[in-house]
Order: C-alpha cells, then structure tokens, then sequence
C-alpha cells in the first residue's frame, strides 16, 4: 500500500508541476469561473467540457488571443504577460463571458 | 391461404428480424443528446421537459411587457407613417401570414432594392439573447431603433432617406396611447422601439404538435415525427440540436454552415464584421426552428427553397468548406430519416388562429 501511494503522490505533483496556475472550464456553455485575478506571467488553462465545440478569444488590449474552436475534452493555455482586465468571450456562444484581472 | 396472402406476412417476419438485428439501436428509448443530456424518448417524458418555452418572452426591467404596450406596439408594427415614405410598415418584411418573414430569398426595401440578407422570422425572437443574423443588435429595442433610422430597413435606399418617427408624434390617436402605455416618457424613438419591442415579445410559438406532445400528448405526434425528432437531438444522427438547442431552437450562437455563397467573391463574412475572429467568417447566428415550416425560404441567403433543400444541404456537410464550423459533417441519413426530419420540422408548427390586424390611429 504505501508505495503505491508514494507513487501516487509523486505522480500528482509532476503532473501538477506542468499543469497551469489556473483552470478555466467551460460548461454548460457557461465559463466557470467568470471572474478569475491572477498575477502577470500566470498561465491560464481554459478547458472544454461540452460536447459542443467552443471558442476562446480576447481583443482587449493587455492581451490579444483567439484560441480557435476546440472540442471537448480539450485544452489550450494563455500565459498573461502584462497587467490590465482581460475581457475573455467565445465567439460561438457571445453568452460565454468572463474576464482575467491580470496583476502586478 | 393463398400464397399471395402469405406475402406480406413472410414479409413482415423477415422486417421482423431484420429490425431485431437493429436491436441495439432501438432497444431503449434512451438517448445522450447533443448536450450530452440522456434523454428518453418518450411523450411527456421529464428529460424532455427542457424542449418547453416559459409562457411569455423575458422583458427588460425598464420595457416590463403590459397588454398597452404590446397593443400600442401592435399598431406600429403594422403603420407605414413609420418610414420616411409613409409606404413601408415593419409587415412590408415581417408578415404574419408567411412565418412573419417576408417569402422572398432576399427582402426588397419599399424602391425595390434588394437587400443583402432574407428577412427572419420575427417568431421567439423575444426569447433569444441577440438579435440579427450578424448579432448587430444586443436587444429588440436596440433593432427597432435601428430599423426605424433614416438608414434601416424601413428607410435608406433612396436617395435621401429620412426617417417617419416624427409623423407620429402628429398623430393624436398614438399622443394618446403612449401617455397610457408609457405614462411620463417622451415620444420618441426610444420609445416607438419600446413600444414594437413589447409587440414582438408577444409573437410566440409554444404550443406546436411537438410541445403537446412533450407535455404528454401521444398521440400530437407521428411516428415518422417521433423518429425525425430523434434523429435531430442524436450527435450520431442529425445532430442538429448541437446548434438548434433547447428550449427554443437555438444556442443564439453563430456558425459557418458551408453555404454556397461563402465562395462567391467578397462573400457576406456575417458575423465576423462584429467581431473580427477568425471562425467567424461567413458565421451566421442559428435560427428558432418553431413554425419553420412556414417561413421559406431559408437560411440568411435564402438559398433553400424548402426543408428539404435545408436537410440536403446538411447531409452534403456543407459545400464550401473553407471555414466550416466543426460541428458540420456530412451526414449519414438515408431517404427516410431525412424525410423524417422534414416531418418533425413541420410537427413545429403552432395551429395559428386568424391574424387580427390593428385598426391604425387616424
Ligand atoms: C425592407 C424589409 C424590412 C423591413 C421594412 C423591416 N425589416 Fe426587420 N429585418 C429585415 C432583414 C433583411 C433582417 C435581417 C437583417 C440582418 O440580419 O442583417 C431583419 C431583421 C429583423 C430582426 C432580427 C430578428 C432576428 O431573429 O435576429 C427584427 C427583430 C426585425 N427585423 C424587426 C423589424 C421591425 C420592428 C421593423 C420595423 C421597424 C422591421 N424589422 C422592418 C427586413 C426588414
Ligand atoms: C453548426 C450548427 C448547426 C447545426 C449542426 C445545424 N444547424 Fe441548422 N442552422 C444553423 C445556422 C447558423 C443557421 C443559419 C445559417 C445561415 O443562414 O447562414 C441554420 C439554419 C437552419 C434552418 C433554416 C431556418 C431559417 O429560418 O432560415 C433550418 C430549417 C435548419 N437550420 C435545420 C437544421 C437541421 C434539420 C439540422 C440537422 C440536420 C441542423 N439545422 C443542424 C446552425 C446549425
Ligand atoms: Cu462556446
């Protein structure tokens, strides 16, 4: 038992090691969270849970990005490197909203 | 017994059978939808509950829907002392007695010019989030005043277009009916387009063959209808509900679906004009598909001359697919589920009673 726990342990901590600072999902066409602060040179992960495709994109100034459309499953990350609000939408569904407040 | 007698039921043995080899397809009436719901279809079945619209469309808190403005709404709606030329009403485009959209591929201003898109169906639009096919307009009220401008749709074309908003105010009948209907607000624009706002919010569709049916009605439907609706929420079938999604049809979101006129030159990029996001060129937003059947021809091009045409054009998946939205793909429906979808379509359909027009102000 105990090694295998080790193993286990070690495992998440790698894993967690290349993993962003921060998940954003996206479900039941809705982001979650909506509101999300981080520092500048954090990486954000958005995440897709629907089946449907989504969309990521931002055009406010601190950081410009379109992530295009990816589906379920799958994830694609943005480092933010300056500071400012972020308004992130996707342009499938203009309902899914959200905005990164990128710090000092 | 005859062997002719005989026929049909060696041949109903041997559907028998061969149906049975389908078994696992058909075996449960449960399915994963497109929303990754599992549903089970069956009439008034609790999943199924999510298909039905609330009674009435959601109104902005300072725009509250009154039975005064939605009857004040009414008579503008259908006033051509609306437009700059006292010759064209919001009915020119929007008649109720074709869908309350207009049977023309593209609609035709008042001189006769064409304009670049069909006109939609005004039916739930009070239920969606946006409005136009390109989304330009975040609410009806935002449209309205849009259309009415000197340069919208009731105007614009000639050479010096001028708006009718002030002909109104000249009219005692709407003084009158404005002071009950926005008692303390001014006649003006924003008003008139308050006013035809609370009017479309009252242009509803929610007790078609399929509604009755998903409250609990068996019989509201055909079986070919049954199997039309199946087909468009299974992700392995039509997958149409991906886009035409619950409760009213549509995601209010915006796709590229391949349409021929994508690869014409300087073709109309849609939604992209909005906002300038790669998959947005040529992404138009998803119609309602309640009463559907009564308003071809269809998509923003008007280049499907019946639901037919529309299921043709999915099952190609698409023809120009330079952007195409990754939900398309070429479908594989025989004949039968594609007339079966064609069915279900047209199971959307509202019974209407008769369209009263408003008696207009003199
Ligand atoms: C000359 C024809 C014409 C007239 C007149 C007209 N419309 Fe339209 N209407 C259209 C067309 C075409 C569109 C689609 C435009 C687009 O999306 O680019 C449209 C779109 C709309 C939409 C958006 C619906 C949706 O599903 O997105 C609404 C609402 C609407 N019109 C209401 C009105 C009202 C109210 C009036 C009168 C003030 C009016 N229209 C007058 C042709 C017309
Ligand atoms: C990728 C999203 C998507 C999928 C999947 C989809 N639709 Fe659509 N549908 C749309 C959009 C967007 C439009 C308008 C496109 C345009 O005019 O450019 C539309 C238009 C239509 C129209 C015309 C409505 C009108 O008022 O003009 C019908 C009918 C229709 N779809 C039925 C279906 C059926 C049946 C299926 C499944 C076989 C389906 N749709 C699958 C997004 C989708
Ligand atoms: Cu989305």
């Amino acid at each position: 038992m105990r090694p295998l726990l080790a193993l286990l342990t070690l495992a998440v901590v790698s894993a967690s090691a290349q993993a962003a600072d921060f998940v954003v999902d996206q479900k039941g066409n809705q982001f979650a969270p909506r509101k999300l602060s981080v520092k500048v040179g954090d990486t954000v992960e958005f995440r897709n849970t629907d089946t449907t495709p989504h969309n990521v994109f931002s055009l406010s100034a601190p950081k410009t990005f379109d992530l295009g459309a990816f589906t379920k499953g799958q994830s694609k990350k943005v480092t933010f490197d300056k500071p400012g609000v972020v308004e992130v939408e996707c342009a499938i569904h203009p309902e899914m909203k959200m905005s990164v407040e990128v710090k000092d | 017994m005859t062997c002719r007698r005989n026929a049909p039921r060696f041949l109903a043995a041997t559907l028998a059978t061969s149906l049975a080899a389908l078994a696992p397809a058909f075996a449960s009436d449960a399915i994963v939808d497109a929303q990754g719901d599992t549903v089970v279809v069956a009439p008034g079945h609790a999943s199924l509950q999510k298909w039905l619209l609330p009674e009435t469309a959601p109104s902005p808190a300072d725009n509250v829907t009154t039975p005064e403005r939605v009857a004040l709404g009414k008579k503008l709606f259908f006033d051509p002392r609306l437009s700059g030329t006292g010759r064209s009403s919001c009915a020119t485009c929007h008649l109720p007695e074709r869908g309350w959209s207009d049977g023309y591929p593209k609609s035709i201003r008042f001189m006769g010019e064409v304009m670049t898109r069909a006109s939609p169906t005004l039916v739930n639009t009070g239920y969606n989030t946006i409005q136009q096919w390109d989304g330009r307009s975040p609410t009806l009220e935002h449209q309205a005043a849009n259309g009415m401008s000197a340069t919208g749709s009731m105007n614009g074309g000639s050479e010096k277009p001028v708006t009718g908003v002030a002909n109104i105010g000249r009219i005692k009948g709407y003084v009158d009916a404005f002071e009950r209907a926005y008692p303390g607000e001014p006649l003006n624009v924003a008003t008139l387009a308050k006013a035809i706002s609370a009017f479309e919010r009252s242009i509803v569709s929610r007790n078609s063959p399929f509604d009755r049916w998903v409250r609990g009605d068996a019989t509201a439907l055909t079986a070919e209808q049954v199997r039309g609706f199946r087909v468009f929420i299974d992700p392995a079938g039509g997958n149409c509900s991906v886009c035409h999604a619950p409760p009213n049809f549509t995601d209010n979101g915006f796709h590229n679906l391949g349409l021929m006129s994508f690869g014409e030159d300087n073709p109309d990029v849609g939604r992209f004009k909005q906002r300038p996001v790669a998959l947005l060129k040529g992404a138009f937003k998803t119609p309602t598909l309640r009463d559907v059947a009564l308003s071809a021809p269809y998509f923003h091009d008007g280049s499907a001359r019946n639901l037919r045409e529309v299921v043709d054009h999915y099952v190609t998946g698409g023809q120009v697919r330079s952007n195409l939205s990754p939900n398309m793909r070429p479908l594989a429906l025989g004949p039968e589920d594609r007339a079966a979808l064609v069915a279900f379509m047209e199971a959307l359909t509202t019974p209407t009673e008769v369209f009263v027009y408003p008696v207009l102000p003199p």
